[in-house]
């Protein structure tokens, strides 16, 4: 068989279409990844092996799942004749009633059993985030090393000691109860956004965007949405996709920054809009609206303005006044500073960032100094425009961001 | 399976959580089957550190490490996983002043 014929190609289509949901299923079953995951892979084989001549299963997930569990099942019983048989994990060897495990509601779970899991609040931000595009995902250790510019070696270990904890501690599968949602829902969309972000505007390297995590984490979003529509992960999606729907238009064709007010409204992704606006609607109509939804709220009022100077910058400064009674940090602070400046004038908004920069919190935020040199340069103050774009610039760790800040510092007659 | 909690606080606030408020929790774990043993310890002024080194001991005065937080008491409680774990442990009554750290005990190879 070659990689062109099409039974092959059916085995790859069934693979990227349900790797995931097979492995999350056998993770409950053999009670443990590496075991999980090695199972899995065997059930693919076997696929490649006996399809041809079988023809396809009725199911193909079913068929694998229930392959990948017996594979798995031999081997340890192998294993269990050279060594004690206690060693078995007692999950793995204990037969379990086919049509239990099958059930659709099961089913369903186990992807939301993998997605707290692997986000669960005992292990590190940096190990859930890496084990969510590992085990959610189905990202290679390769891949998700490129993405984050961190070595493969660190991440493969940073995988590896995140399973051994979820091993040896005993962090359990299964969905939190009602009761505990809330706190481990939080982790959950923590971690998918930090992917989103880390894809929409990667914090350093040579390119503004890297789509890829983009799409992992609007993926995963969409998943949870439609596993468990909690109105903060029905906000998230939405958020992430009113985000997303722009950007074609933030950066020119030589890969430079295009900031919102002067982007072409026309390359925005209608489709992706219309998809957002009408998930904040149903998050808004939760009632109490959590942080990612007045979020989606505020960047669904730029997505719904024909042009830049139609944008309702009173409603966003009111979203903002909500946002800072939700969740109120120095940087939603700075952002609202930043909406007063364009509903009431520069003047007015650069007295907020001025108030929080004296509080010393936002000192070395980049975006903290460019908004400010924005606003004095709107007002005419150019040595202190100058002086701040500087200080952006020494904090700024992003090419096409350097060369946005560059730029703006050669048209107020520095040349760097 | 077994976890170890271990209680840390700041040693001027190892009196801030009143006693009978520690014996209540014991108690409570006790009665609900989840509890091997709870002690709490003495400050680390009292700590004797032993080593042996080629053969040799070697004894010190002090705890091993010296850090704000100092290990103030232990619960070894019995628990499902490890969720059930961090439940027990956010109702250690210290918890709400200092810290729990919570560890899997690990069976010794016979």
């Amino acid at each position: 068989m070659t990689p062109a014929d099409p039974v092959h190609q059916t085995v790859e289509a069934v693979y990227a279409a349900e790797s995931r949901r097979v492995l999350a299923t056998l993770i409950r079953l053999l009670g443990d990844f590496d075991t999980a995951e090695e199972a899995m892979h065997e059930a693919f084989r076997a696929a490649l092996e006996q399809w041809p001549r079988e023809g396809l299963p009725v199911n193909p997930r079913a068929w694998l799942v229930s392959t990948g569990r017996f594979k798995a099942i031999d081997s340890l019983r192998r294993l269990a004749r050279f060594d004690a048989l206690d060693v078995v994990s007692d999950a793995a060897l204990a037969v379990q009633d086919d049509v239990a495990w099958a059930d659709p509601e099961t089913l369903e779970d186990d992807r939301l059993r993998l997605i707290f899991t692997c986000c669960h609040p005992a292990l590190s931000s940096d190990a859930q985030v890496a084990l969510t595009l590992r085990e959610v995902c189905g990202l290679t250790t390769e891949e998700i090393a490129h993405a984050f510019v961190t070595p493969a070696p660190t991440l493969a270990q940073r995988i590896v000691r995140a399973k051994g904890k979820i091993r040896d501690a005993r962090i359990p599968y299964e969905v939190p109860d009602q009761a505990s949602l809330p706190e481990r829902l939080e982790p959950v969309l923590r971690v998918v956004y930090l992917v989103f972000n880390e894809g929409y505007a990667a914090s350093s390297g040579t390119s503004v965007t890297r789509c890829d995590l983009s799409a992992e984490a609007i993926r995963v979003g969409r998943l949870l949405v439609d596993l468990m529509p909690e109105p903060e992960a029905i906000g998230l999606l939405a958020l992430m996709l009113l985000h997303d729907s722009r950007r074609a238009a933030r950066t020119d064709a030589a890969g430079d920054i295009v900031l919102l007010n002067d982007q072409d409204r026309a390359r925005w992704d209608r489709a992706q809009i219309a998809e957002g606006t009408g998930l904040v609607e149903r998050a808004l109509a939760s009632g109490q609206p959590g942080a990612y939804a007045i979020q989606a709220a505020i960047a669904a009022v730029h997505a719904e303005a024909p042009r830049a100077d139609a944008t309702d910058w009173h409603e966003i400064v009111g979203l903002y006044d909500v946002l800072m009674k939700t969740a109120p940090s120095p940087v939603v602070e700075l952002n609202r500073a930043v909406a007063v400046a364009m509903a009431d004038g520069p003047a007015a908004g650069l007295a907020l960032i001025d108030r929080i920069l004296e509080r010393g919190e936002l000192a070395d935020y980049r975006l903290a100094h460019a908004a400010r040199a924005d606003l004095c340069r709107r007002l005419g103050r150019m040595a202190d425009a100058r002086a701040s774009y500087h200080r952006a610039l020494t904090l700024s760790r992003q090419e096409p961001e350097r060369r946005f800040l560059e730029r703006r510092l050669a048209e107020l007659g520095e040349l760097t | 399976m077994k976890y170890l909690c271990l209680v840390y606080m700041e040693q001027q606030k190892l009196h801030a959580v009143p006693d009978r408020e520690c014996v209540a929790c014991g108690e409570g774990l006790r009665q609900s089957g989840k509890l091997i043993a709870a002690e709490a310890l003495q400050p680390t002024e009292t700590a004797t550190t032993v080593r042996v080194r080629s053969g040799k001991m070697s004894v010190t005065d002090g705890p091993f490490a010296e850090t704000k937080e100092q290990l103030a008491g232990f619960y070894l409680i019995e628990a499902r996983d490890l969720n059930d774990a961090i439940q027990v442990a956010a109702k250690i009554p210290p918890a709400r002043e200092g810290s729990v750290e919570v560890r899997p005990i690990r069976e010794l190879a016979p």
